[in-house]
């Protein structure tokens, strides 16, 4: 089965992120690392390939140079090779634009399943992945908490899994070809060892530009994007509240608060 | 006037509670105009309820087996609505699971721009623009659309007041040429709304609990305060991970995103994941016996002390004052 796991390096979320308001984007000029989701992405990518043998699993990343750290982190867990696809001319893009690149990296490579992150922890749309499905024609298994994936082995088979929703869960079912979201319960990642840290270095990493995917003129770049930010204002830092030491009377001083807040 | 198309979600077969936020949302920018995806037959009632919430058009689109397939069906219903239409200034989806997946696939169907999680909404000179949050409410970004006409997923519990009751006429439309790639839903597990305790997205009042808890039998506690103040139940990632509550009540960078009126958080340290998720409150408690935990950075006003002995004398005293 040809896998493809899609991973997005963003900005550590143990830092203070920011926005830079010049250009009115994230700043990337702090630590960037593959987000946390699409590590257990790739790890749900190799669990699929080591039920599956004669499975390979690509890594595909669309960002600046630094985002070839994200795929030889994930060749280091154990995907077989990398596609990065990096241009100035991608800088900027908007969630559209942004699918509309990435599915011209995958489309007629014959990948029979794609994984990708439910959502990003920088941009929060959860689209991405919705708008590949829908660009690339595969059926969606989206929020998926679980994952099983029977191949037939030709080029068919099923997928099938859990998908969180608000009130509960839902299972789902899909044939092949497909593309699957996980959700952080999906499972835990695993850390590469020195032998997959080695032999990362030499897997094969395919690097795109714009010029080498099938996309119009005017697809890509600030200039064309759909959706335009407009302005961008931090929020006022929180002032110092009140805190007291518990003396024996704290629960009651806190449902005075509330009384006097009008909150109770 | 321009149409405004709104999405409409099903639960157990009545309208899902976002509809009346989602057409006062269009009424703010144009003439509300309901689409929603049936099985044969069960449109009449619904519409009438469509109208009275406002929408003057109801785009029906019946389907046998209409519940069973995953978003697909809901974005040739919306595509067809938009051609049916003829003049679609906006199209608006419910930032649920379904909604934004299925106003993200159209987005694409009908070469449109795509505002995600959206908190406002307004139209100036003539176009739409959209209020957002960044990195958890750190950063408001206004938007505008470049291309196209936008087609946008509300957050829920963001727009307030409701649009004049409208004349609700049936405008079937037809989705059965529709050839996408489908995904069945086989079985669903999930609890009715039904419940009175309000959803963490919509509550005026949240009550989260931690890894300070300590075990699944006393978390508890934090949906006894809960219950006590008509609040929803949150937890942070270690209190979701360690069992003590479901996935789907996590507050914060890769859970629900809350803005309440007030927060309570538990035996919560306040990491910064946990504080993307609920540091708009506009008033924050929080009651930890550690002094230096970051939570007490954000909080309006905090106890340090255990919370075990400081909880019950708070529900003894909330409900002294409910009498
Ligand atoms: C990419 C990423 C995404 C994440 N997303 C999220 C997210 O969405 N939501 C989230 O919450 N976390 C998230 N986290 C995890 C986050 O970093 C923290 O690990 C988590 O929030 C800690 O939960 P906690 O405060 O319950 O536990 P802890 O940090 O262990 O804190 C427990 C607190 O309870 C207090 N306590 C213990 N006993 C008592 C008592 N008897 N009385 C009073 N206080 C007591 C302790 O003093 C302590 O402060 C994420 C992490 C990463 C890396
Ligand atoms: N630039 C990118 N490169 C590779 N994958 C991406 C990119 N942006 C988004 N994705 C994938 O789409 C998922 C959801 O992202 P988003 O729609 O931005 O919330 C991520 O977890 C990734 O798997």
């Amino acid at each position: 089965m040809k896998i493809a796991v899609l991973v997005k390096e963003v900005p550590d979320t143990w830092g203070d992120r920011r926005i830079d308001p010049s250009t009115k984007r994230v700043d990337r000029s702090g630590d960037v690392v593959i987000d946390e989701i699409n590590e257990k992405a790739v790890e749900a990518a190799l669990l699929v390939k080591e039920a599956n043998s004669g499975s390979d699993v690509t890594v595909v990343t669309m960002g600046p140079a630094s985002a070839l750290d994200a795929i030889r982190k994930s060749l280091a867990m154990g995907a077989d090779r990398g596609i990065h696809i990096i241009d100035n001319g991608l800088t900027g893009s908007d969630v559209v634009q942004t699918s509309a690149a990435l599915a011209a990296a995958l489309d007629g490579r014959g990948f029979d399943l794609v994984i990708t992150g439910n959502e990003s922890t920088d941009g929060r749309s959860a689209a991405v992945p919705a708008m590949l499905a829908e660009r690339l024609g595969l059926a969606q298994l989206t929020f998926l908490r679980t994952l099983t994936v029977s191949a037939d082995g030709g080029s068919g088979g099923t997928v099938t899994g859990e998908r969180v929703t608000t009130e509960g869960h839902v299972e789902l079912r899909a044939s092949l070809p497909a593309l699957v979201s996980v959700t952080e319960q999906i499972a835990e990642a695993r850390y590469p060892n020195f032998k997959g840290i080695m032999s990362a270095k030499k897997k094969p990493v395919e690097v795109l530009a714009l010029a080498d995917l099938p996309l119009a003129a005017g697809d890509t770049g600030a200039d064309n994007s759909w959706s335009v930010v407009a302005e961008v204002t931090a929020r006022p830092p929180r002032s110092g509240g009140t805190i007291i030491k518990d003396d024996g009377t704290a629960g009651t001083q806190v449902a005075e608060f509330l009384a006097a807040s009008k909150l109770i | 006037m321009t149409q405004v198309l709104v999405l409409v979600e099903l639960a157990d077969g009545a309208l899902d509670s976002s509809t009346s936020e989602l057409l006062a949302a269009a009424a703010q920018l144009g003439s509300p105009a309901a689409v929603i995806v049936v099985e044969p037959g069960a449109a009449a009632g619904l519409a009438a309820e469509l109208g009275a919430l406002g929408a003057g058009t109801v785009f029906v689109a019946s389907r046998e087996g209409a519940g069973s397939q995953l978003v697909t069906p809901q974005v040739a219903a919306l595509k067809a609505a938009v051609a049916a239409s003829g003049d679609v200034s906006a199209v608006i989806v419910s930032n649920s699971t379904d909604g934004r997946e299925a106003g993200a696939r159209l987005a694409i169907r009908i070469d449109a721009a795509y505002q995600s999680d959206a908190v406002g909404i307004a139209s100036v000179n003539g176009g739409v623009v959209v209020t957002q949050q960044a990195f958890g409410g750190s950063y408001a970004v206004t938007a505008g659309t470049g291309r196209g006409i936008p087609v946008i997923s509300l957050r829920p519990h963001s727009i307030e007041g409701a649009a004049p009751a409208a004349a609700g006429t049936v405008h079937e439309i037809d989705i059965s040429g529709d050839t996408t790639a489908t995904t069945e839903i086989t079985a669903r597990h999930e609890q009715a709304q039904a419940s009175e305790r309000p959803t963490l997205q919509t509550a005026d009042i949240v009550v989260s609990g931690g890894r300070g808890l300590g075990s699944k039998e006393k978390f508890e506690l934090v949906e006894q305060l809960a219950d006590s103040l008509g609040a929803a139940v949150g937890a942070s990632r270690a209190a979701v991970d360690a069992g003590y509550c479901d996935h789907n009540m996590q507050v914060g960078q890769t859970g629900v995103t809350v803005s309440p009126n007030l927060y309570i958080a538990l035996g919560i340290s306040g990491a910064i994941q946990h504080r993307a998720g609920m540091q708009s409150a506009k008033t924050i408690i929080a009651i930890n016996k550690d002094a230096d935990s970051p939570i007490f950075e954000v909080a309006d006003f905090g106890v340090v002390g255990d919370l075990f002995t400081v909880v019950p004398q708070l529900i003894d005293a909330v409900n002294a004052r409910r009498g």
